[in-house]
């Protein structure tokens, strides 16, 4: 009689196999399998909400699809009032900025992370460790404000001007200095996503096994050496996925944005001028959108919004998981 | 210079720029705590907590129904996605090791990423427009949706740390397995799992975006669910983008309730779990 | 011939030494009756055959040891004699586990009743950490849903027969886990005596406790093998020797050798055997 194939699904259901009675059969009160059902209906909602979302948003957005087909993700104007509707200024705005603020978040992010893992003793870690997820749960309406009372005034007053004295001459700096745009809204997503990147790189480095950067440092390496020649090559898919986790929740994050970008569906070159995101624009619009037409084209920008993330958080979980691997069925073992 | 002092250098230059990367990184929260302490600080009085918002012109207000109405946002959303997210982290913990195990946990993942305005544009189609109506429902649902799959992971990752050996010694008294885990495991794992809840509401308690559209805003007191409601991040919001100074102050105050409600949430849950581990 | 057999014996008299090896001879006393019998029983863990076909007969109020090297089944046979192997994700048992003659493996059977009648007790003591002390006694009944009458004279028993009593008699609300670890592991024998088992099974009880912890589950060990059918897996030589009438030798999940626990450690008969507890391997 053969053993059981490993590469067959592994429930906990027992499969015996005797001789003359080949069929598989459950062990277990009927009781028990009911339970076991109930709860995994209770496990598919997550499955079953994600497939709806994704359904109920191609419903909602099929007009415009319709109207514009393909040419509506590649379409420059957005002006409900001549019915013309085109996501391009919405994608660049929300590319521009969630890139602007990871650009600037994720050597920090990195900082952060190396510290918590790698070089802070445990007495400091764990606090500082805490301090640094505190960031997280601020709400991201509470930034906006902030953004707006306070970044803004100082990008408009100090900083704009300062960088279009002096870098003016690149097309990324040129206009005039208005506090709103994608300067700000890179910065106010920079400071948001900072904190989760942070924490889940510091995670994945931990993941990485103490041999290793003893190893190294038995051979006689500084702590900088352990990190950059034994933990960061190890780590590095993983920290590629808190990276793109943190791209994700970028894009997506919608109040802090729409309070800081200025919210002009324009195409511009300058990091000064104001735009606006797929996220902004549906929060600003949805609600008081009337006909259907202008529903269903922000209807259609949150079906891209949503697969991109969802693309995103697809190849970031995988990332991640390559380092600290789910102990997925092993735990029983 | 030798090579093993420019070595020596090299680590003492990326260790401070590790510690400077830190420091950077919480400039930010400093700066933003500080200004919502300062700034509403001086809104904050009795009668913020109790009042309704005042009209422009008029001074005084609060934001008592927007309280109230975030409450009862959360409630309804913990009433719908507690049971089902605990109930799903424990099909995931202990039966979650098949296919479907796998692509439901890939699922919970992946829904924890999905902007929060996804989900109130998801709400509106579902809900606002059978219903006609914004609704507290409707919020309720788009909060717990997004609470859901937190919840779910969470509970996970928490009844995985029960030892196997308690469901063993369960299991070899002749307890039936589903009783095992309601009554031996679940129990165990429950302070751990209500820290979980606790944060995701937490979370919640700030979300504006999903309610945009979905619970709208009220300027009443209502705790009718198929009305639309208040709540205070989504009055923060229109206080902020008001053209009104008075507003702006009253914005402040509101940030200062909500980000003390959220740190409260956080920083008491994390001294609880703590305290706890030293006992043991 | 054989002495007679003795049902119950201290550590200072070691068990007589019987030649026949279990095989009754016509002039032998009678034999107590089966209680336990294993028949070709293997198992896998996945696609490694953790027992290879042991047939094993256990009689009635006789603590049998099953000693061998790490690996070589001993733990796997204890979890096939109350269905718990099964309860690992790839896990498989074949052949027939006969309780009072009944194969607890037949179609139909609820295994949980049949742990139930079966006892176990595990290498780290695993007491309920959210219930009391009283609770984790309790817990066997009161999760099957059995109605428990006289819940006090069944703690206090079930206690007195874990030697536990005298010790927690005043701590009954207290969380069974602020017990030090040896009164944890009684406590765990108390849980599974309160069900009033037909045999116990116990999965090296003592290899996750201080010596003095071990004298006091080893002598509850030899008191209960007077009412109990016993099964008690360990590594120790010197605690099979203590402890049991009978002992089984596994190695690379074969039964090798099953005798009186004197006959086997002085003179035994495979070569295996002798390898092992010559510390030849092991």
């Amino acid at each position: 009689m053969q053993p059981l194939e490993p590469s067959k699904p592994m429930t906990r259901l027992v499969t015996r196999r005797r001789p003359g009675r080949d069929r598989p059969r459950r062990e277990g009160d009927v009781a028990d399998r009911r339970f076991r059902l109930l709860t995994a209906a209770f496990a598919s909602t997550s499955v079953v909400l994600l497939g709806a979302m994704a359904l109920q948003l191609a419903r909602a957005s099929k007009p415009a699809w319709r109207r514009f087909g393909l040419g509506f993700i590649g379409g420059q104007h957005w002006d409900p009032s001549r019915e013309l509707y085109g996501a391009l200024p919405f994608i660049v705005g929300t590319v521009a900025s969630s890139l602007l603020a990871l650009l600037l978040a994720i050597p920090v992010a990195l900082g952060v992370a190396i510290l918590l893992a790698e070089l802070a003793p445990g007495r400091l870690a764990r606090p500082l460790g805490q301090l640094v997820e505190l960031l997280a749960a601020i709400p991201s309406v509470v930034y906006g404000l902030w953004g707006l009372f306070v970044l803004v005034p100082w990008l408009r007053v100090t900083v704009q001007p300062a960088l279009v004295e002096t870098l003016g001459a690149l097309p990324l700096f040129r206009g005039t200095p208005r506090g709103f745009g994608v300067l700000a809204a890179g910065l106010v997503l920079a400071i948001m996503s900072l904190p989760s990147v942070a924490v889940v790189g510091r995670d994945v480095l931990r993941a990485v096994p103490a041999s290793h950067r003893e190893g190294a440092l038995a051979l006689g390496a500084t702590r900088w050496e352990a990190v950059r020649l034994a933990v960061l090559p190890q780590a590095r898919a993983g920290l590629v996925g808190a990276a793109l986790l943190g791209l994700g929740r970028a894009l997506g994050e919608t109040m802090a944005v729409a309070m800081v970008i200025g919210n002009r569906p324009e195409l511009s070159g300058s990091l000064l001028s104001p735009a606006s995101t797929l996220a902004s624009v549906v929060a600003n619009e949805f609600a008081e959108a009337t006909d259907s037409l202008h529903l269903a084209a922000l209807s259609a920008l949150g079906l891209v919004l949503f697969g991109v993330t969802l693309l995103l958080n697809l190849a970031a979980r995988l990332l991640v998981w390559q380092v600290g691997r789910l102990p997925d069925g092993a735990r029983r073992a | 210079m030798d090579r093993f002092a420019k070595r020596a250098l090299v680590d003492l230059v990326m260790r401070s720029a590790c510690t400077l990367a830190t420091a950077l990184a919480l400039a930010p929260l400093v700066s933003v705590l500080a200004y919502v302490g300062a700034q509403g600080l001086g809104g904050l009085s009795w009668g913020f907590f109790t009042e309704l918002p005042a009209p422009v012109g008029e001074s005084g207000g609060g934001v008592g129904n927007a309280l109230l109405g975030s409450l009862v946002l959360l409630g309804l959303a913990g009433c719908f996605a507690i049971p089902i997210g605990v109930l799903a982290g424990v099909y995931l913990a202990e039966f979650g090791i098949g296919p479907f195990g796998r692509l439901a946990r890939f699922c919970a993942d992946v829904a924890t990423g999905v902007p929060s305005i996804i989900v109130g544009v998801f709400v509106y189609s579902l809900v606002v427009l059978s219903m006609r109506r914004f609704s507290a429902l409707a919020g309720g649902l788009a909060l717990g949706i997004l609470m859901l799959p937190t919840i779910t992971r969470t509970t996970e990752e928490i009844l995985r740390l029960v030892p196997d050996s308690l469901r063993e010694a369960g299991l070899a008294l002749g307890v039936p397995e589903r009783r095992v885990i309601l009554r031996i495991v679940v129990p165990t794992a429950a302070p751990g799992v209500a820290t979980a809840v606790t944060l995701a509401l937490a979370r919640a308690a700030g979300e504006t975006a999903p309610l945009l559209f979905t619970a709208l805003n009220s300027r009443f007191w209502s705790t009718r669910l198929d009305q639309p409601i208040g709540s205070l991040p989504v009055q923060l919001y229109s206080y902020a983008l008001s053209p009104y100074e008075p507003w702006h102050r009253q914005a402040w105050a509101t940030a200062l309730v909500l980000v003390a409600l959220v740190l409260t949430l956080n920083l008491g849950v994390r001294a609880l779990t703590a305290s706890r581990k030293e006992l043991r | 011939m054989s002495p007679p057999l003795a049902l119950s014996r201290s550590v200072s008299q070691p068990p007589p030494r019987q030649p026949d090896r279990l095989t009754p001879s016509p002039t032998a006393p009678p034999r107590p009756p089966e209680k336990l019998r294993t028949l070709g029983l293997r198992a896998w863990h996945g696609k490694t055959e953790v027992l290879k076909g042991v047939s094993l007969q256990l009689l009635e109020r006789r603590v049998t040891a099953i000693i061998g090297p790490s690996g070589c089944g001993k733990s796997t046979f204890l979890r096939c004699l109350n269905r718990l192997h099964e309860v690992v994700p790839g896990t498989r048992v074949e052949g027939k586990v006969l309780l009072g003659g009944v194969d607890i493996y037949e179609r139909g059977t609820d295994p949980a009743r049949v742990r139930g009648r079966v006892g176990m007790v595990f290498q780290k003591p695993n007491p309920f950490p959210t219930l009391s002390i009283r609770g984790n006694v309790l817990a066997g009944l009161r999760l099957q849903r059995s109605s428990v009458r006289d819940a006090d004279e069944l703690v206090e028993r079930s206690l007195r027969q874990a030697a536990l009593w005298h010790e927690v008699k005043d701590l009954l609300g207290r969380s069974g886990s602020s017990l030090s670890g040896g009164q944890q592991q009684r406590l765990c024998i108390a849980r599974a005596l309160a069900l009033r088992p037909e045999v116990l099974l116990m999965d090296e009880p003592c290899s996750a406790l201080d010596p003095i912890a071990t004298a006091h589950i080893e002598e509850l060990i030899r008191e209960l093998g007077e009412s109990y059918t016993t099964v008690v897996v360990t590594h120790n030589l010197q605690q099979a020797a203590r402890v049991s009438h009978d002992t089984a030798f596994f190695y690379l999940g074969e039964l090798i050798e099953h005798a009186e626990t004197d006959a086997l450690l002085t003179k035994p008969r495979h070569q295996k055997t002798e390898d092992y507890i010559t510390g030849r391997f092991g």
